[in-house]
């Protein structure tokens, strides 16, 4: 078996490929991570992405910089106006300026979506990367779970046990989405280790006595991310999404809470009357979404070590 | 007869590694969920040699033979299932731990795909460096840095070249890299695992050159597994042949090519193609019929009588040993075994 | 033997093709990738000719352009990023490489045939072996279904696989390696062609095995008197079996000659250096002589002799010259400014000269 793989693997190393000694690259620095952050300069649509989140995270973290009114100041004197000079998104039901508002809206709804990536980015991998090591049982079992958990859609699972739940703020809604969604981040884990895990430096690491902690952290770790944190990204966006959704559902985060899902929710009433209620919340959901789920895809395509040259 | 072969080698020299009787069988197992044993692949099927200081042992076989399974075995990367490994008289089977880790300063490998072999996102000096991480007790007194820069130079490298990347490097030269760090704790045993194959036939020189000069300097022992008869040849002391999981044929150089004496190991010479022209038709062609038969299920008695032209009732119903036999100065496992000179051009 | 200039264009359509001239014949064809990278010139001016029963070996290194060569005949090279930059390919006096894509896919299978170096990535997985040999036969001849089973079984006998009528349903990972080579030759074969191109055909396969399938595929040839390209890395395997070499470095051929000829007397260092730097069954010598240096990179190629930097005789002439592909002595012909003085072993390196 391993045979077979080898005089294959030999194979595609022979020809047809001409393999040019790339010995005019630039000399000082030519690792892979900064091949791939020359192909991700040179990509428009990280150019793009990448201007797009800087604008979406200043305006998650500091949105006082952007708002032209206080997000509390209402009055329901002028409630539900239209677009204008003066409120430039126009005011809501309870009349609050609602550019202000849907700023403000940013910093819930990514909060969410970091939040949840990076735990099941975290957590997923270590899982997937343990279950992909050891293989046997461990895998086994590990899998098994794992699968349980993916047959369950999340948004489903979200439903239910927000829908028990009282109060609910951003940690809470956070939690019931890390815990649905931290198996695809497994198992893509998992896949990605296992097709590094057969390389001959790995077994050239463990010829050398190297034990487990060593071969995952300098070996498998580094080869095994990259296409992993290309999907976190695009995972953000999804989970951002999924954030509105449940909110709008009324199963997510609650008033007097600002957020995009909140928004949609109130709009829903005046869908007839007051579109551009709907409108703008939605404009900047679609905007974060589209531009984790493009930084995503650059990212993927840049780590992705099938493209590269060998 | 060629002149022998043995330029730095002594016949005489300490024994570094004997293998006894070492066995490995892969359960085969089917089932999805309650899996049962219903087979066994008997990769390594009683195997024993001895290695000595300066020496190289020549191992080939076809894919399937065990070859790669039997390098695993001698790393200890895979546990055999009975049998004994010495390193200088020491059980090497037996140790565990700081012992075990202390011992595998000792034994190194060289792998045969230049592109899987090297960590793609370390550089060069980090790669080169990685034994001394592990080993911190054999840190070189010079500094790791100028360690690694002469290790580079050893291997006919740029030692400038010491923060590039595996990746602006071609075959050839990826392989020198593999063998700097094979080099880097001065083992005592090298376990070459078809080193040169995937290399291009003006590069497999250099790096056969390579072997034989470090082996003349540095007084190390080879394991050299390879399929290609031609390149073992040159470099190779003793020769085993391996056949199903078990040691065929085991005699010196000279013994072997001079005069083979196992079917098997006639087959494979013949099969060799010489890159000379006019000995078209001069040599017996001995083409096998048939493929190597299923490791998992070997046939009875001697695993070759399947392919073999020689085969009768004994080989059926007994097991060859391997042992010297009538008229033969090698070790052979056949109950037929027969020099053989003309399936071999000779040397002219 | 008509005695038709082999120049003349045959005006006639698909299937019809002038007999005279060589059965296959390349002419000064440049090939080149265009990467992002900037432009590796795979091939930079071959030229060869076939005949009819007659075997050519195309020798040479990875990068060499020699699967190129393949590809490009076959017209199953990727483009982009390859691209075509020049030259004829003329299958009986017709240039391939000007006729519709339609019109060169009838030729394709049909009279040009192909085998690969991985037939297990080559045969469909997913279909049985016999259904894969007969669907040549229902697809360009037409045959009624249970005909095609017949044909599929009698080739798959004559390429050596065991009770091919209980084998006719298997799928190929099956087989083994040496068994799924010769479905893959049952499949290029089956249509008779009358080129051949094997490209690495026993690379992947083991010694003992090696030799079955080239002697399978000496027979066919004979049998088909088919005109057989033999594209390899293995100095050996063309020593026993090609009539014709062309060694190939840096997408140029270096040296052409009968099979003989090359290897008693090499008209160019690169090949002298290949035979020399092999290791051989018959000879116990423990140093080789390696060639030194690596390939030139495709996308940088030296001025001059691309050999010159690794060759040991390289003058300044040869730094600077790009020599041609010159006769030596008859079809010997090698691309080296000191032809002659190689040929007749006169040449001494620098070294050497010295002493």
């Amino acid at each position: 078996m391993t045979e077979l793989n080898r005089s294959r693997a030999v194979a595609s190393a022979g020809d047809p490929a001409p393999a040019p000694e790339p010995k005019k690259r630039s000399q000082k620095d030519a690792s892979l991570w900064m091949d791939t952050w020359r192909s991700l300069r040179k990509n428009p649509w990280f150019l793009i992405s990448t201007v797009l989140l800087l604008v979406m995270i200043t305006m998650a973290l500091f949105p006082q910089l952007f708002a032209t009114h206080d997000p509390r100041e209402c009055f329901l004197g002028r409630s539900r106006q239209e677009p204008s000079a003066e409120h430039w998104f126009g005011t809501d039901i309870q009349g609050c300026d609602y550019y202000t508002r849907v700023i403000y809206g940013a910093g819930n709804s990514i909060a969410v979506g970091v939040i949840v990536t990076s735990s099941i980015l975290v957590f997923g991998s270590l899982l997937g990367l343990i279950a992909a090591y050891f293989g046997g049982w461990v895998d086994a079992l590990l899998m098994r779970v794992t699968d349980l958990i993916f047959a369950i859609p999340y948004l489903l699972g979200a439903l239910v046990f927000l829908a028990v739940q009282q109060d609910r703020n951003v940690w809470d809604v956070a939690f019931i989405l890390i815990v649905f969604t931290w198996p695809t981040m497994a198992r893509l884990m998992r896949g990605s280790v296992f097709s590094v895990i057969h390389n001959d430096y790995v077994t050239a690491a463990r010829a050398l006595g190297a034990g487990p902690v060593t071969i995952m952290r300098r070996h498998i770790v580094p080869n095994a991310l990259g296409p992993v944190v290309g999907y976190a990204a695009v995972y953000t966006g999804i989970i951002i999404g999924a954030e509105a959704t449940l909110t709008f559902l009324g199963v997510g985060l609650q008033l007097p809470a600002i957020s995009w899902g909140l928004q949609l929710n109130d709009a829903q009433n005046y869908l007839q009357q007051m579109p551009h209620l709907l409108t703008f919340p939605l404009i900047f959901v679609a905007i974060t979404v589209f531009a984790f789920t493009t930084m995503g895809e650059a990212l993927r395509d840049a780590l992705d070590p099938k493209s590269k040259k060998r | 007869m060629s002149l022998p072969n043995t330029e730095s080698f002594d016949e005489n020299a300490e024994v570094v590694l004997e293998v006894e009787n070492l066995v490995k069988h892969f359960p085969v197992k089917e089932g999805l969920v309650f899996k049962r044993q219903t087979g066994a692949v008997q990769a390594v099927d009683g195997v024993s040699f001895q290695l000595r200081r300066g020496e190289t042992l020549g191992v080939v076989g076809e894919s399937g033979c065990g070859k790669s399974t039997l390098a695993k075995l001698l790393m200890r990367l895979e546990e055999p299932d009975s049998g004994s490994i010495r390193f200088r008289g020491q059980d090497f089977l037996a140790m565990r731990g700081e012992a075990l880790r202390h011992m595998r300063r000792k034994i190194q490998i060289i792998f045969q795909d230049p592109y899987t072999s090297l960590n793609p996102r370390m550089s060069v000096g980090d790669i080169v460096a990685e034994p001394f991480k592990l080993h911190p007790e054999a840190k070189p007194a010079q500094g790791v840095r100028k360690r690694v820069k002469e290790l580079l130079d050893v291997v006919g490298l740029d030692p400038d070249h010491i923060n590039r990347y595996p990746h602006q490097f071609s075959g050839g030269q990826r392989q020198r890299i593999g063998i700097a760090r094979g080099l880097a704790l001065n083992p005592d045993v090298i376990i070459c695992d078809e080193p040169v194959s995937a290399l291009d036939v003006s590069v497999q020189a250099q790096v056969m050159n390579l072997l034989k000069d470090l082996q003349n300097e540095f007084g190390m022992s080879y394991i050299f597994i390879a399929h290609d008869l031609s390149v073992v040849r040159h470099i190779s002391d003793q020769l085993a042949v391996m056949y199903l999981g078990r040691l065929v044929e085991l005699g010196t150089d000279d013994e072997l090519y001079g005069a083979p004496s196992h079917p098997y190991t006639q087959a494979l010479l013949s099969a060799v193609p010489v890159p000379d022209p006019t000995l078209r038709g001069d040599r017996e062609e001995i083409v096998l019929k048939g493929d190597p038969p299923n490791p998992a299920n070997p046939p009875s008695g001697c695993r070759f009588r399947t392919r073999c032209w020689k085969a009768t009732d004994i080989c059926v119903t007994h097991d060859p040993e391997l042992t010297v036999r009538p008229g033969v100065t090698q070790e052979v496992a056949c109950h037929h075994a027969e020099p053989n000179t003309r399936v071999l051009p000779q040397e002219v | 033997m008509t005695t038709t200039p082999p120049s003349t264009p045959p005006a006639s359509g698909p299937g019809a093709f002038a007999s005279s001239g060589p059965l296959l014949e390349v002419k000064d064809l440049h090939v080149e990738f265009r990467t992002k990278s900037g432009v590796a010139q795979a091939i930079n001016g071959l030229n060869f000719s076939l005949e009819a029963g007659e075997t050519l070996a195309i020798l040479g290194e990875s990068g060499s352009g020699k699967s190129v060569t393949a590809q490009t005949i076959m017209g199953i090279l990727d483009m982009p990023p390859g691209h075509i930059a020049g030259g004829e390919i003329r299958y009986r006096g017709q240039d391939l490489l000007a006729m519709k894509p339609e019109q060169r896919r009838l030729l394709r299978g049909v009279n040009i045939s192909m085998i690969f170096q991985d037939a297990l990535s080559s045969l469909n997985p997913v279909l049985p072996v016999g259904w894969q040999i007969a669907e040549m036969f229902r697809v360009h001849q037409k045959m009624k279904r249970k005909a095609a089973r017949e044909r599929a079984i009698g080739l798959m006998k004559r390429v050596g696989i065991p009770a091919p009528e209980q084998r006719v349903g298997d799928y190929p990972h099956q087989f083994s390696g040496g068994m799924r080579q010769r479905i893959m030759i049952a499949m290029a074969i089956a249509l008779e062609p009358d080129v051949l191109i094997a490209d690495e055909p026993t690379t992947a396969l083991d010694v003992t095995v090696q030799a079955q399938v080239m002697r399978l595929l000496k027979d066919l040839q004979t049998e088909n008197n088919m005109g057989l390209i033999l594209i390899t890395h293995d100095l050996g395997v063309v020593a026993d079996v090609a009539d014709k070499i062309a060694v190939m470095y840096a997408g140029r051929v270096m040296e052409a000659s009968d099979v003989y000829e090359i290897y008693a007397k090499p008209g160019h260092p690169y090949t002298k250096g290949l035979l020399e730097s092999l290791p051989r069954l018959d000879s116990a010598e423990t140093r080789l002589n390696a060639i030194p240096g690596l390939p030139p990179s495709l996308t940088d190629m030296p001025t001059g002799c691309p050999f010159s930097p690794r060759c040991p005789y390289a003058t300044d002439l040869c730094r600077n010259e790009l020599p041609e592909l010159l006769p030596i002595v008859g079809q010997h012909t090698s691309a080296c400014h000191y032809r002659d003085d190689i040929y007749h072993g006169r040449l001494q390196t620098p070294e050497e000269a010295q002493t």
